[in-house]
């Protein structure tokens, strides 16, 4: 049995542990809500372009747009990985990176051509020999605008420039604090939605300019969209994922700092019990011998 | 009594109003459109430029819009819109800088000059909703 100075050393480590761990909690508590406001924000400019997109595709018919274009033969693949650069947040960059490893192992190694975002999943994917070619990094604190642009900018030109066929994002779509969805989804190509719920009947638009020219203004806006779209949810994923996680690990330290002090206690009286045996055998035999 | 219909105005990083509206004059891009009640179905680019609201209990706003779109059916108004602020959210120190930073490098020939025109356009719609005198802004310098 340990003695009572390593319980004590012990229980003083775990106290130390919950501090740290419920300073996390809190700073990931007060981040996940700006991030969570900044996600719900953003949702109704995607769901809104997602909508006017499709009347226009709806409208213009068979568009022929560079971003639109399907091509037949899939050499390369682009990735976007979006994870997070710290770890201490629960399975939340391992499932994103599981997810991304799925996703991958459907092509040749030779085909994908990754970005990443995070320094967790860039060194993961680096190690099972998927280079990142381009990392950005994006603040605790969330994307801003500039950092969709760059990295939308970076994802179009390589799709125009055919160094990638297709181009897909893995990121985690933000539900609450307790739960992420790892998701894969296109970029590029962009697949114009079907408007089929009948809420976009064929309506008699005016259009200025053409619908043809409004489409080509859209649609790399949309792209921009998905990207800053996709940064958003990650960074509220993140703060959620952490959230729950050192939440748990302050419970956890909770419970064993008092099964240590109950132990504690334990051996404390112990040893005093068996002092006072060890008193009264010692004063018994004294009265013996006299 | 004017008839009214719904505007909404949302940014990639909010949904800035959704309102009762009774006319808005919203700056296209080939030109200001205005729009009432029961208008024909419509889809455009907006510019950089003021969106001019009329409530229905006559008071007006004006909003700064940086480029976007608008779509317009059934009563209903929905503007896309890179940016918007209204008067008030507007940081007039900074849009003030970025009017100088802006006249500065369209007399400098390496930077680009589409760049800046935009951002010397976008200063300047800034200042004139939160309501600064454009003269005044560029005696100070």
């Amino acid at each position: 049995m340990a003695t009572l100075r390593q319980i004590r050393q012990r229980i003083r480590i775990a106290r130390n542990i919950q501090q740290i761990t419920r300073a996390m909690k809190m700073i990931a508590a007060a981040r996940l809500k700006r991030a969570q406001d900044r996600v719900m924000a953003a949702r109704p400019y995607s769901e809104k372009m997602q909508t006017l997109i499709g009347t226009l595709a709806l409208a213009s018919g068979s568009v022929e747009h560079p971003l639109l274009q399907v091509r037949e033969q899939v050499r390369h693949i682009g990735v976007l990985l979006i994870t997070a650069d710290r770890g201490l947040c629960g399975s939340y960059n391992t499932n994103i990176i599981r997810r991304c490893m799925e996703f991958v192992q459907q092509y040749e190694q030779d085909q994908i051509r990754l970005l990443t975002v995070g320094k967790k999943g860039m060194q993961f994917m680096t190690r099972r020999g998927y280079p990142s070619v381009q990392h950005y990094t994006v603040p605790m604190s969330g994307p801003t605008v500039a950092h969709a642009q760059e990295i939308a900018r970076a994802a179009q030109e390589m799709f125009l420039s055919e160094q990638v066929d297709e181009f897909y994002v893995v990121f985690s779509r933000f539900r609450s604090a307790l739960v992420q969805i790892p998701t894969v989804q296109r970029l590029l190509p962009i697949e114009p939605i079907a408007m089929e719920d009948g809420r976009v009947e064929h309506l008699e638009f005016i259009f200025e300019p053409s619908s043809e020219e409004l489409l080509r203004r859209l649609l790399p806006r949309y792209v921009f969209n998905m990207v800053y779209q996709a940064l958003l949810e990650s960074t509220a994923s993140e703060h959620g994922a952490r959230m729950t996680a050192m939440s748990s690990a302050t419970d956890n330290a909770g419970k064993m700092i008092s099964t240590l002090t109950l132990n504690l206690n334990r051996a404390r009286q112990a040893a005093i019990t068996k002092e006072i045996l060890e008193v009264v055998s010692g004063a018994e035999a004294l009265k013996e011998s006299m | 009594m004017a008839k009214s219909f719904h505007l909404e105005v949302v940014t990639p990083d909010r949904s800035l109003l959704s309102e009762e509206v009774v006319s808005i004059v919203a700056p296209g891009v080939q030109g200001y459109l205005g729009v009432l009640a029961n208008h024909a179905p419509l889809v455009t680019e907006l510019g950089i430029g003021v969106l001019h609201i009329r409530y229905p209990d006559d008071t007006e706003e004006q909003v700064a819009i940086e480029g976007g779109f608008m779509e317009v059916a059934h009563n209903r108004v929905l503007i896309l819109a890179d940016a918007a602020e209204r008067p008030q959210d507007i940081d007039i120190q900074r849009a003030r800088e970025a009017l100088l930073r802006a006249r500065q490098r369209l007399n400098d020939p390496t930077v680009d000059r589409e760049r800046a025109r935009a951002a010397l356009e976008r200063a300047i719609n800034r200042l004139r909703v939160a309501g600064v005198e454009l003269g005044k802004v560029l005696e100070e310098d």
